[in-house]
C-alpha cells in the first residue's frame, strides 16, 4: 500500500491526499452463559464491530452431565431415566432410539400396539417441542405475545402425554420389548387391561385438531407479520452443501431444501404405514427454518390422527427375561427427533448395562454451523439465527 | 412563590398518576392480549399493583458497580425523568388549566424532550458494561434520527395554526370546527405517532432495551430506585407524548359540538380520554409486534419518515398560502 503521507510518493501537490482510516479493534462481546437468548447456558464469544458481528465462537460444556459415562454403570432399564433428560423439551423421543437399539441387540420383536403408542407419543413430543420453538423464537425477535399462545396450546399435548405416561417432560415410559402399562392400571392387577387411559382417543382427536388450528394461527400471527418477515427473510442463509458437510440434520437441513427425514429412511417406528408430507424449505434462511417447523407440526398431528384411527389391538409388551441382559454386540440406531438426528451407539459385552454408550445429538451438530451463518450479520441477526437453530443445551452437552 | 410550589407539586403528581395509569393499562392490556389474567392480588383486583411495585423498588438495594463512572451513572436517570416531567408543564387541560401557557410551547416541548437523550446516552456510557454501551449508542442513534420527523411533523401543525402556543393550537382547531387530523394533517399525525413510539423506545422500536439481545440495554446495571426512575419515566414519556399528540392533532381538550363555555369542566376528561385511546393503540402495538433491526429502523427514519414529513410541510405551506 502506498503511503499517501510520505512526501516521496507525492509528485504533484494536487495529488496529495490524506486518507487516514481510523483502525479500531473489534470488541469482544461475551454473550452468555447467562443471557436471555442462549436457551440456558450456551456461551458465545463474539467479535463485534459496532453492530456488525465478525466472528462467533460457541463455548460449550456448562451443561455437561456425563450421561455417557453414567450409562456405563447403570442397567438398561435404568438408562431411560437418564436419556429422556438429554433433550428435555421432547423427552419422550429420546428414549425411543436407545430402547430400539437394545431391542435390536436382544432380537426382540415389539408388538404392533406398543409401536403405535410409541409413535403417537413421539409425534406428540415433536409437536410440543415445536410449540416451544415457536414461542421462544418470536420472543427472540422481540414479539412478546406468541409464547403465551404457544404454551397454552402445548399444555393440551402435554396433558395427553401425562395421561398416558404419568410424566410431562420425563415420561420414562418405554420398556425393552414394549411400553409400560398405562398410568392408573395398578401395579398388581396383571389380569386387568393395562392400556391407554379412557377417553384418550377422543381427547387426542380434539387436541390434534387444535394443533392444526394453532399452526394456522401461528402462520397468521407470526409468519404474516411484516416485521417478522423483515427480520428473518434472507437472514442466516444456509446452503445445502454446508449443511450436509457439517452434519446438520432435522428441520434445519430440510429448510435448506434437502428432503432428508429419518422417519422415511429407517424403520425404528412404523412410519411407513401413514401418509404425510415432509415440508421442505427453499432458501434456507431463518424464515424457512421457522416455516418448516410450523408445517411439521401439522404433519405430525395428521400422523397421530391416522395412528389413532388404525390402532391395532394386542399386547403392549413382548416376552422378555426378568433380568435384562443384552447379548454381546454393537449397534447404532438413529431416529428423527424434533431437533434432528439422534443416535445411540451401544456396545454391549453381555452384561446388565452397556459397556459403552455414545450419544449422537442433533443440537450439537446444529450449533456448530453458527459461525458459518454470519455473513454480513448484525447483532440482532445473530440472535435471530441462533434462535432459528432451535437447540437445547442438554442436547448439546449431554 | 406558593403558587409556583403548588404548580410544581401538581405537575409531579400528575406525572406520577399518568405514569401509574399507563402502567396499569400496559400490564392489563398485555394480559388481555395474551389470554391470561394478569396482576390480580394486590388490592382492588390488582389495579393498584404499580404502587406496590414502586414501594418494592424503593426498598431494594441501589447497587452501584465498582467500575462505573459514579457521578455520571448516578445522575443519568434524573435527566430522563426531568425531561418527562417538564413536558407536563405545557400541556393544556383547558384554556386556563395549564401550568404555563408559553408563547413557544411547541418549541419548549420538543427541546425538553431531547434532554432525555443525554440521560440515556450517559447511562449507557457510564455503566462500564458492553451491553449498556451498545444500548446507549443505539438509543442515541435512534433518538437523534427520530427527533427530526417528530419536529418536522409538528411544523405542519404550526404552519396551519399560525402559532406555537399549545393553547393557541387547540383554539385554532376549535375555530376550524374539526381537529387537524381531519383537517389536513393526517400524514403528519401518523409520522408523529411513529416517531413518538421510537422516542419512547417501545416495541417495535425497543432496540436500545432489546431484552433478548442486549439483556436490558442501557438499564442493565441499574437497580433499585434508579431503575424505578427509568421505568416510571418510560410510562410518563408515553403518557405525555400521547397527550401532546392529542393536543396537536386531535383537538386537545375540546371535541366538536360541545359548548366552548363549559370547556373548563369537560376539558380534562376529553383530553385524558383521547390520551388513553392513543395509549391503548401503543399498548396493542407493543404486544403484537416483533422488534425492528437497527439498520431497518434507521432506514425507516431517513428514507421514509423524513422525506414524507418534508413533503407534508410543503403541501401544508402551499395550501396555507394558496387557499
Amino acid at each position: 500500500m502506498v503511503n499517501a503521507l510520505d512526501p516521496q510518493n507525492i509528485k504533484n501537490f494536487s495529488e496529495a491526499s490524506v486518507s487516514v482510516e481510523i483502525e479500531t479493534e473489534d470488541m469482544t462481546l461475551n454473550i452468555g452463559p447467562q443471557h436471555p437468548s442462549t436457551h440456558g447456558v450456551l456461551r458465545l464469544v463474539a467479535k463485534v464491530d459496532g453492530e456488525k458481528v465478525h466472528d462467533v465462537k460457541p463455548v460449550l460444556g456448562y451443561m455437561h452431565r456425563g450421561y455417557e459415562k453414567l450409562a456405563e454403570v447403570r442397567t438398561y432399564p435404568q438408562i431411560t431415566t437418564l436419556v429422556n433428560r438429554i433433550d428435555w423439551v421432547a423427552g419422550f423421543s429420546n428414549e425411543i432410539p436407545f430402547i430400539a437399539g437394545a431391542e435390536r441387540l436382544m432380537e426382540i420383536e415389539v408388538p404392533d400396539r406398543a409401536k403405535y403408542i410409541r409413535l403417537i407419543l413421539t409425534e406428540m413430543a415433536r409437536i410440543s417441542s415445536h410449540f416451544v420453538f415457536n414461542g421462544a423464537y418470536a420472543l427472540e425477535v422481540g414479539a412478546l405475545t406468541p409464547i403465551f399462545y404457544a404454551m397454552e396450546d402445548r399444555e393440551r399435548v402435554l396433558d395427553l402425554i401425562e395421561s398416558v405416561t404419568g410424566g410431562r417432560f420425563h415420561p420414562n415410559f418405554n420398556r425393552i420389548g414394549g411400553v409400560k402399562p398405562a398410568a392408573g392400571a395398578g401395579p398388581t392387577t396383571k389380569k386387568n387391561i393395562q392400556d391407554l387411559p379412557a377417553g384418550f382417543y377422543r381427547d387426542t382427536k380434539i387436541a390434534m385438531q387444535k394443533v392444526i388450528e394453532a399452526a394456522d394461527q401461528f402462520q397468521n400471527l407470526i409468519g404474516g407479520n411484516e416485521v417478522f418477515k423483515k427480520r428473518t427473510k434472507d437472514v442466516g442463509v444456509l446452503t445445502p452443501e454446508i449443511a450436509e458437510a457439517f452434519g446438520v440434520s432435522g428441520p434445519i437441513l430440510r429448510a435448506s431444501g434437502v428432503k432428508s427425514d429419518l422417519r422415511t429412511q429407517t424403520d425404528y417406528l412404523p412410519y411407513d404405514q401413514f401418509e404425510y408430507e415432509i415440508p421442505v424449505g427453499e432458501n434456507g434462511d431463518c424464515y424457512d427454518r421457522w416455516d418448516v417447523r410450523v408445517k411439521e407440526m401439522v404433519e405430525s398431528a395428521k400422523i397421530v390422527l391416522q395412528a389413532i384411527d388404525s390402532m391395532p389391538s394386542g399386547p403392549l409388551q413382548a416376552k422378555v427375561p426378568k433380568v435384562i441382559k443384552v447379548p454381546k454386540g454393537r449397534t447404532y440406531v438413529r431416529a428423527e427427533n424434533p431437533k434432528g438426528e439422534m443416535g445411540y451407539y451401544i456396545i454391549s459385552d453381555g452384561g446388565l448395562g452397556p459397556y459403552r454408550l455414545k450419544v449422537r445429538t442433533a443440537s450439537f451438530s446444529n450449533i456448530s454451523i453458527l459461525p458459518n451463518l454470519l455473513e454480513g450479520a448484525l447483532l440482532p441477526d445473530l440472535i435471530a439465527i441462533m434462535g432459528s437453530l432451535d437447540f437445547v443445551l442438554g442436547d448439546v452437552d449431554r | 412563590m406558593t403558587e409556583v410550589l403548588i404548580k410544581v407539586g401538581l405537575l409531579a403528581g400528575a406525572a406520577l398518576t399518568g405514569a401509574i395509569t399507563f402502567t396499569i393499562m400496559d400490564v392489563k392490556g398485555a394480559s388481555w392480549m395474551q389470554r391470561r389474567p394478569g396482576p390480580l392480588h394486590v388490592g382492588l383486583r390488582g389495579f393498584i399493583f404499580p404502587v406496590a411495585e414502586i414501594l418494592k423498588f424503593i426498598q431494594k438495594e441501589d447497587i452501584i458497580p465498582t467500575e462505573v463512572d459514579r457521578p455520571v451513572f448516578k445522575w443519568a436517570p434524573a435527566y430522563v425523568m426531568v425531561s418527562c416531567v417538564a413536558l407536563f408543564a405545557v400541556v393544556p387541560l383547558s384554556p386556563t388549566l395549564v401550568v404555563a401557557d408559553l408563547e413557544l410551547g411547541v418549541f419548549f416541548a420538543l427541546a425538553i424532550s431531547s434532554l432525555g437523550t443525554i440521560g440515556v446516552l450517559t447511562a449507557g456510557w457510564s455503566s462500564a458494561n458492553k451491553y449498556s454501551l451498545m444500548g446507549g449508542l443505539r438509543a442515541a442513534g435512534q433518538l437523534i434520527a427520530y427527533e427530526l420527523p417528530l419536529i418536522l411533523a409538528v411544523v405542519g401543525v404550526v404552519i396551519q395554526a399560525e402559532t406555537m402556543s399549545l393553547v393557541g393550537i387547540v383554539e385554532k382547531q376549535i375555530e376550524w370546527g374539526v381537529p387537524f387530523v381531519v383537517g389536513g394533517q393526517i400524514v403528519g399525525f401518523l409520522i408523529f405517532m411513529v416517531a413518538a413510539t421510537a422516542e419512547m423506545m417501545r416495541v417495535p422500536f425497543d432496540m436500545p432495551i432489546g431484552e433478548s439481545e442486549l439483556t436490558m440495554g442501557f438499564m442493565t446495571e441499574y437497580s433499585g430506585i434508579r431503575f424505578l426512575i427509568f421505568y416510571i419515566s418510560e410510562y410518563m414519556n408515553m403518557f405525555i407524548l400521547c397527550a401532546i399528540a392529542s393536543t396537536l392533532f386531535l383537538g386537545g381538550y375540546h371535541v366538536p359540538l360541545l359548548p366552548t363555555e363549559w370547556v373548563n369542566f369537560y376539558g380534562p376528561i376529553v383530553l385524558l380520554t383521547k390520551t388513553a385511546i392513543l395509549g391503548f393503540i401503543l399498548v396493542a402495538i407493543r404486544w403484537s409486534q416483533p422488534r425492528f433491526r437497527e439498520d431497518q429502523l434507521q432506514n425507516l427514519a431517513w428514507k421514509i419518515l423524513i422525506p414524507a414529513s418534508l413533503v407534508n410541510i410543503l403541501v401544508t405551506a402551499i395550501m396555507k398560502v394558496g387557499f
